[in-house]
């Protein structure tokens, strides 16, 4: 019986030695905490994606509350996210401009193909093949869908063997941005669709040859343009979004008919 | 304890038997943190941790206090107790003092509290009447075969989810347990190794 109450004795004690210095140690590393963070961290979108460029929500929080880091980073919870955190740390909501991923390609199935690729059916590898992958363009679209597979908002599809994306759906946080080895997409304000799809820097004869959906730096657009928003450099058409205004001159004048408006006709581009 | 005695305890630890591949402990963490080798590694290091801390304290509390009282029957209830105190008082520690490995660590310290892996490593330190180096020795490269085992899966798993030439009934979590099982054959290779 005695061993009963023994063995009782010693994992009781135990507990309690351990229950006693924990409750010491909570008090002597407490590592104080501003109650801010977790306000601002409840009025980020919570999705952790790295668009804002720190580690996710809680460290991005932290950054507001601790080094005074700009309230205006989380795309996914746009303005009323900005309007939330300028309420808990006391400072003017900032207007902000919401951006969207643009994907500077589109050839896809248009492009031609110089070789038949059995490898491995991601961008980041096939990049690594001889030529840089399968298309004759060097610079275009493999079509593999890394950036498909890296959106969280399932805003990228692979349309015709290149990558689209739908910016309504799109919270521009880079993910695809990172991802694509070609280096094809990059952010661009909401509701400009007249980029101009495609980042071949070869002439323009060497791009006619390998793609029916290349630029040719033809420079039409940039002669047309009323707005001084479009150049061509490098043999590469390049929109101007600061003095664009959607006017979709450039996409009339276009001949490779490249440069989509929404109130375009679809079925007038080459191979459509 | 001679030095070839810490080298055979080490090597079989690692390879020989292998925690995961031969022992089956710590398969929950083993299949559930190995999606991606970063995260994998995270696991594998905090595993490791703990399973060091773990073999000195229980040592300690087995030496000290259960076999003087005779009350060795109590060793597994007295080792839950031990690791999962240890691991919350670690996690405040690295907190306060160390917050680059708090951060590196992070929230797989938590998770290994229950882990069986550890359990298992101080149940086995007794049973092998291990001492105190012995002990340690046990724990740390039980974690670190713990660690291959669980990074190697993880780089077996990100080139599976990249092929897809896998049948469409075995994709996901089927194809991992197939390729765990590969895996752990590979290992039983090991078994016929003589330690000096």
């Amino acid at each position: 019986m005695t061993n009963v109450w023994l063995a009782v004795a010693v994992l009781g004690g135990l507990g309690a030695f351990f229950g006693l210095l924990l409750a010491i140690s909570s008090k002597v590393f407490y590592v104080k905490t501003d109650e801010r963070i977790e306000k601002v961290a409840s009025c980020l979108n919570g999705a952790n994606c790295g668009g804002c460029g720190y580690a996710g929500c809680s460290a991005y929080a932290a950054a507001i509350v601790e080094d005074g880091a700009p309230i205006d980073r989380c795309t996914p919870a746009g303005q009323e996210g900005v309007k939330g955190i300028a309420a808990v740390m006391g400072v003017d909501a900032v207007e902000m401009a919401r951006m969207v991923a643009f994907v500077h390609c589109s050839g896809g199935d248009k492009a031609q193909v110089k070789y038949a690729y059995h490898g491995i059916r991601d961008c980041a590898v096939a990049a690594q093949a001889i030529g840089g992958g399968q298309r004759s363009c060097a610079y275009g679209c493999l079509g593999y869908g890394s950036c498909v597979a890296s959106c969280r908002f399932g805003a990228l599809s692979i349309v015709d063997g290149v990558a689209k994306v739908d910016p309504e759906k799109c919270q521009g946080c880079k993910a695809c941005v990172e991802t694509c080895p070609k280096h094809l997409i990059d952010l661009i304000p909401y509701g400009f669709e007249g980029a101009v799809p495609c980042a071949n820097t070869d002439k323009g004869g060497i791009t006619r040859k390998v793609c029916e959906s290349g630029c040719l730096g033809c420079h039409l657009c940039e002669k047309f343009c009323p707005h001084n928003a479009i150049h061509v450099v490098d043999n590469l058409s390049v929109k101007d979004y600061s003095k664009c205004q959607n006017c979709g001159i450039c996409a009339e004048k276009c001949p490779r008919k490249l440069i989509y408006m929404p109130h375009m006709d679809l079925t007038k581009r080459p191979g459509a | 304890m001679s030095f070839t005695g810490i080298v055979s305890i080490a090597l079989g630890a690692i390879l020989i038997e292998n925690f995961i591949f031969s022992q089956f402990l710590g398969i929950c963490p083993f299949l559930g943190v190995s999606r991606k080798v970063d995260t994998a590694l995270g696991m594998g290091l905090a595993v490791t941790f703990v399973m060091g801390l773990a073999s000195v304290f229980c040592w300690l509390v087995n030496t000290l206090l259960l076999v003087p009282l005779g009350l060795t029957y109590m060793q597994t209830v007295a080792y839950i107790l031990v690791i999962a105190a240890l691991v919350q008082f670690v996690e405040m520690f690295l907190k306060k003092s160390i917050p680059g490995l708090y951060q590196a660590l992070g929230i797989y310290l938590p998770l290994i509290t229950t882990n069986c892996a550890v359990l298992g490593v101080v149940l086995l330190n007794t049973q092998k009447n291990y001492d105190f180096l012995s002990s340690l020795v046990y724990g740390i490269t039980g974690g670190i075969g713990f660690l291959i085992a669980i990074v190697l899966f993880a780089s077996v798993r990100e080139r599976l989810d990249l092929t897809a030439d896998c049948p469409r009934s075995f994709e996901g979590f089927p194809i991992a347990l197939i390729s765990a099982g590969l895996l752990a054959l590979a290992f039983m290779g090991f078994s016929g190794l003589k330690v000096f």
